[in-house]
């Protein structure tokens, strides 16, 4: 049956993108495009007192340029948030408008204030630099915790504090009474720095208004491009939807930066309809640093209580986390429920309260980033754990197991339903701490380490045994608590009349490869050649609908959806065949491509059903033709990964520097359909993970400057910072989806960035280091160590 | 994307001369790998470029009077690879090898660098550690500058307006002696946090000749005298230098940003003057 799944098929996106053929956003040029330039703010907090277009507007080649007002005037809306989270005393979220281009005020360096448009991208960029803002410069909000305090600059008027919304989760009353009674409390100061999610192909929009057919199209390098329709269209221009077209081709990685809906897909459809000629716009490097949506940035207290045999009796959690100038499309949702909710990771523990508060201040808008509020939750956690065993001179493994959750499948035994909403379907959590320790060989590095202490080297080893959430569902339930969108995939599966297969998602590959996995679980399935199937998204016109991919969700929901329509197909499939073959539906079984009635050598081929699907002059009475099939598949839970990752670093006395010497991860994503590309997603996400620990961190200044908005101040781990990647896998499926799939994209970066900061502390433990903020750069460690023995 | 502008593909350092000589808002174009990304960050915006780095008589290594001459416009590969600078010039080929990245070091050239005079690149530390001369013709002629003279502050060198850098010389290193350029590399420029070059003779154990000098660590690269001095006429010995490291950078305004502050610099200023001048010393 599975000739395909569990196979490392090549991947087929690979010939075009190595040949230097993936078509994305920029490389497509329409007839008569012009080319838009944006004057952004630079400054964090300014009034804008007056504008001065008309040196641009003279320049050579400029077409048009619109400012603020003109898209306040013609009725435009501003940016919608796509997730509502009130007050816990139930007052409403307060949502200041987020215009696309900035009216009276600029609340960040980057907030777009003028479009200039011009024949060529070199005009456009030239007559941008002649048009003149004069600001008023205020005072900004820059700092996290600052920003909610008393006295602080405002970043909107009407939002007292700076303080959109904040969220509680959990018994309040347990978790204090668990500390209170607590043996021991481990406590953490943590601040998750912010990060900037640095996709290789920088944001590009056109938009082409066909005045012929009165008809829009906007093509852009997003994550989700249905999604992006209905929130242009519903929220901000009003647009009839059928009217209006959404393309992302080839993108060249997201992170989920390029979940959002950005000012500039509007800026590029709306001007576009006003001088009736294609305009295309595309982010330069400088500009992705200032306007692409950020993420992380949590200030948290962490408190976890531990009785005296190491069980944790409680977890308490306070932060504030840093939403930027304006409420981004899901930002409302990451440091909340996709964060709080994670805080029970693999442990019993009984009682948990986190308390969260959103802040906004003077700076770039901060969003989903690759894992998404589980990296912040997982990264709290284990370092509490790693802590803990730490000050109870416990050993981390061993502290882990005593608090583990007992195995569980989802079938035989039920769901665990944790303190903090949600119920993990599946798990066997020291299953792959085992394995993690017998890779990496536990007993001989602690006596390597020993020895290494001896010679004043500082070796250390980090633990990280995580859990994520994917595929967030179902979309009643995520409606219940906020969300404005359905969170279902969708997939059509149509059979062509030769049996050739063409698939439609509504999930959308930016590097994940979902050509090659969507296609070996078609051929798989229907049992034909893997050359026969092809797997098309990106295109609202093709696609019926889809939500996208983000939160490792386009197998475990897209795949699922899939897997219906497939159902639908086989099931129609047997009616015709039975009918050809002059059998009873119920005799019939499929393998193989083919229909055989059972015990005899009677069969028919899927392509031979296929033709008569389509030529249907013998054919069953009442049946439709045609074989062509949509599903819309909504799952009953999330799904939950987990996974232990340990490294080992080194520590050089003299500079700080730490340098990654090994890193062992045992990911559990459920059923793997094509391993090699969950390896490689797996590497991904580590190194993005480490990234975050050792290198990453836009840094703002007390004006609200990023200083580090370059390659040549933002480190990105390259090759040769990073180990060897050592990976292991153990499988426990996911019981309520088809495919039993959990998913695969951000489990390495929610895992690896706590292992890594662990390693290091334990290295320098027994010189008195405790804690490290992130990133570890060189000067961070070595003042630790010094702080430390001083 | 950067300004628009003139392009000149010189025909000769005497053409390229000319031509900066009629055009004030010109610049010189050799391996762009400084002035190019300025274009695109429309940090400078000169009228006209005038390429110079394919001339061939830019474009040599060759040894000369006891020593090494490097033409202005040799990448950093070629002096990296080059047997002759291995030979005579060590520090400068290992100056070389660990700037940038491989499509730098194929792209970009000594004199580019040199003249550009930025105060984190490896050159200047290897050129001052080495006692180069850097030959500059100009309208004026042709003068030799002391690497001593030449960097004179945060891209600020010795040359005059007009003068193009033709030719590093570079005096053989002398024999009995070693050489080491260490540098602590930044995680994303991988320019020098820090980067020292160091020269070390002794003669039955005594150090006879020492020369250090930093990039990286102030506005300027510049020869460390307070090490120099407390390192020569002593015995050469780990204790040695690591007590004439310990004074590295004194009296200097050392450079402060948000990834190595003063104190840490200054500090790895002395762990970096160990590290090359135990290796040079070979202990």
């Amino acid at each position: 049956m599975a000739k395909y799944i569990g196979q490392a098929v090549k991947r087929v996106e690979d010939r075009r993108f190595i040949t230097g053929k993936g078509r994305y956003t920029d490389d497509i040029k329409l007839p008569g495009m012009t080319y838009a330039a944006i004057v952004r703010s630079p400054h964090a907090h300014a009034t804008i007192n007056a504008i001065d277009t008309s040196r641009a507007l003279a320049a050579d080649g400029v077409v048009t340029a619109f400012v603020g007002q003109d898209l306040a005037d013609a009725g435009v809306g501003g940016l919608p948030c796509g997730w509502q989270v009130d007050f816990k005393n139930g007052d409403t979220m307060k949502e200041p408008p987020h215009p696309v281009l900035a009216v009276g005020k600029v609340r960040h360096v980057g907030d777009p204030v003028v479009i200039v448009i011009a024949e060529t991208r070199d005009q456009a960029q030239d007559a941008a630099e002649l048009v003149e803002v004069d600001y008023g410069i205020l005072p900004a909000a820059v700092d996290t915790v600052a920003s909610a305090g008393e006295g602080a600059p405002l970043v909107h008027d009407d939002v007292p504090r700076n303080v959109p919304f904040d969220w509680g989760l959990g018994d309040a009353d347990a978790a204090a009474a668990a500390l209170d009674s607590a043996a021991h409390v481990t406590t953490l100061e943590i601040t998750n720095q912010r990060l900037v999610a640095n996709a290789i192909e920088p944001r590009c929009a056109i938009g082409d208004y066909d005045s012929a057919r009165d008809h829009y199209t906007l093509y852009t390098s997003s994550q989700n491009p249905h999604v992006i329709r209905l929130l242009m269209t519903a929220f901000v221009l009003g647009l009839p939807e059928h009217k209006v077209r959404v393309v992302s081709p080839d993108v060249g990685g997201g992170f989920g930066s390029k979940i959002f809906h950005y000012a500039e897909e509007v800026l590029a459809i709306w001007c576009s309809r006003q001088i009736e000629r294609p305009v295309k716009w595309t982010a330069q490097r400088s500009e992705s640093f200032i306007s692409d949506a950020q993420g992380r940035d949590h200030v948290t207290k962490a408190e976890l209580g531990l009785d005296a045999d190491g069980n944790f009796t409680g977890l308490r959690v306070t932060t504030h986390a840093n939403v930027g100038a304006y409420l981004s499309t899901f930002s409302t949702c990451v440091p909340t429920y996709l964060y709080g909710t994670l805080l029970q990771g693999l442990y019993t523990t009984p009682a948990i309260y986190v308390d969260v508060t959103a802040v906004f201040t003077n700076t770039v808008p901060v969003d989903a980033l690759r894992g998404a509020g589980r990296p912040e939750a997982t990264y709290l956690l284990e370092r509490l754990v790693d802590t803990a065993a730490h000050e109870l001179g416990l050993d981390p493994g061993e502290l882990r197991r005593r608090n583990f959750i007992p195995p569980f499948d989802g079938v035989e035994q039920p769901g665990y339903q944790t303190q903090v909403a949600l119920q993990y379907d599946s798990g066997n959590y020291a299953g792959v701490l085992d394995k993690a320790l017998e890779m990496v060989g536990y007993d001989d590095f602690r006596e390597e380490q020993a020895a290494a202490r001896a010679e004043g080297r500082y070796l250390g080893i980090g633990f990280s045994t995580y859990i994520e959430a994917c595929g967030i569902a179902p979309s009643a339930v995520v409606g219940s608590l906020g969300a404005r969108a359905g969170l279902f995939e969708s997939a059509v599966v149509r059979v062509q009349p030769t049996g050739k297969v063409s698939v439609f998602v509504g999930s959308h590959s930016h590097g994940q490869g979902h050509e090659t996995t969507f296609s070996q679980v078609v051929a798989d399935q229907l049992g034909i050649p893997i050359e026969d199937v092809d797997i098309i998204h990106g295109d609202t016109d093709q696609v019926p609908f889809g939500m996208g991919t983000y939160g490792s969700r386009s197998l475990a929901v897209g795949g699922s959806a899939i897997v219906r329509s497939l159902d639908k197909v086989k099931e129609k499939g047997a009616k015709i065949a039975a009918h050809l073959l002059e059998a009873s539906e119920d005799d019939l079984e499929y393998a193989g491509g083919k229909w055989t009635v059972r015990g005899t050598d009677k069969s028919i081929g899927f392509g031979d059903v296929a033709l008569t699907a389509y030529v249907p002059h013998n054919y069953p009475e009442g049946l439709e033709p045609g074989l062509d099939f949509t599903s819309f598949y909504d799952p009953a839970n999330f799904t939950f990964p987990f996974g232990a990752h340990l490294c080992i670093v080194e520590v050089c006395a003299d500079t700080g520097k730490v340098t990654l010497k090994r890193f062992v991860a045992v990911d559990d994503v459920g059923n793997v359909i094509n391993p090699q590309i969950v390896e490689g997603q797996v590497h991904g996400g580590v190194c993005h993970g480490i990234g975050q620990a050792l290198l990453e961190g836009a840094i703002y200044d007390g004006d609200g400057q990023l200083v580090n908005g370059s390659y040549m101040d933002y480190a990105m781990p390259r090759a040769d910072d990073l180990p060897a990647l050592e990976l292991g896998r153990t499988v426990t499926p996911c019981p309520h989806n088809p495919l039993g799939a959990k998913g695969a994209g951000e489990a390495g970066t929610i895992g690896a960035t706590p292992a890594v900061v662990n390693a290091a502390v334990d290295a320098l433990w027994h010189v008195g280091v405790r804690d490290l903020p992130m990133p570890l750069t060189p000067q961070t460690v070595w003042q630790a160590i010094q702080q430390a023995g001083s | 994307m950067s300004s628009a502008f003139n392009y000149h593909r010189a025909a000769s350092v005497d053409d390229a001369l000319a031509v900066l000589g009629q055009h004030e808002d010109a610049a010189l174009l050799a391996g762009g790998h400084s002035l190019i990304p300025s274009l695109k960050l429309r940090l400078a915006a000169p009228g006209t470029l005038v390429d110079i780095g394919h001339l061939d008589e830019l474009n040599y290594i060759r040894q000369q009077g006891g020593g090494v001459a490097i033409g202005a416009a040799t990448t950093h590969h070629d002096v990296a690879t080059s047997t002759v600078v291995a030979g005579q010039a060590p520090l400068l080929a290992q100056a070389a090898a660990v700037i940038g990245d491989p499509q730098v070091r194929n792209m970009g050239t000594i004199g580019g660098s040199l003249a550009h005079a930025d105060p984190a690149a490896d050159y200047p530390a290897a050129v001052l550690a080495s006692g180069a001369h850097i030959v500059a013709r100009g309208p004026g002629g042709e003068r030799v500058i002391e690497a001593g003279d030449f960097f004179v502050d945060l891209f600020l060198t010795g040359l005059q307006p007009g003068e193009i850098i033709t030719e590093v010389r570079v005096p053989a290193q002398p024999p009995g002696s070693g050489a080491c350029y260490a540098k602590f590399p930044h995680p994303a420029s991988r320019f020098a946090v820090v980067g020292c070059a160091a020269v070390v003779a002794a003669n039955a154990g005594v150090c006879t000749d020492v020369r250090v000098a930093f990039t990286g660590v102030a506005n300027a690269a510049f020869r460390d005298a307070g090490v120099e001095g407390a390192l020569g006429g002593q015995p050469l010995t780990g204790a040695g230098i690591d007590a004439a490291s310990a004074v590295a950078a004194q009296g200097v305004e050392v450079l402060s940003d948000a990834f190595a502050g003063a104190d840490y610099r200054r500090h790895l200023a002395t762990v970096f003057a160990g590290r090359a001048l135990r290796s040079a010393a070979r202990l």
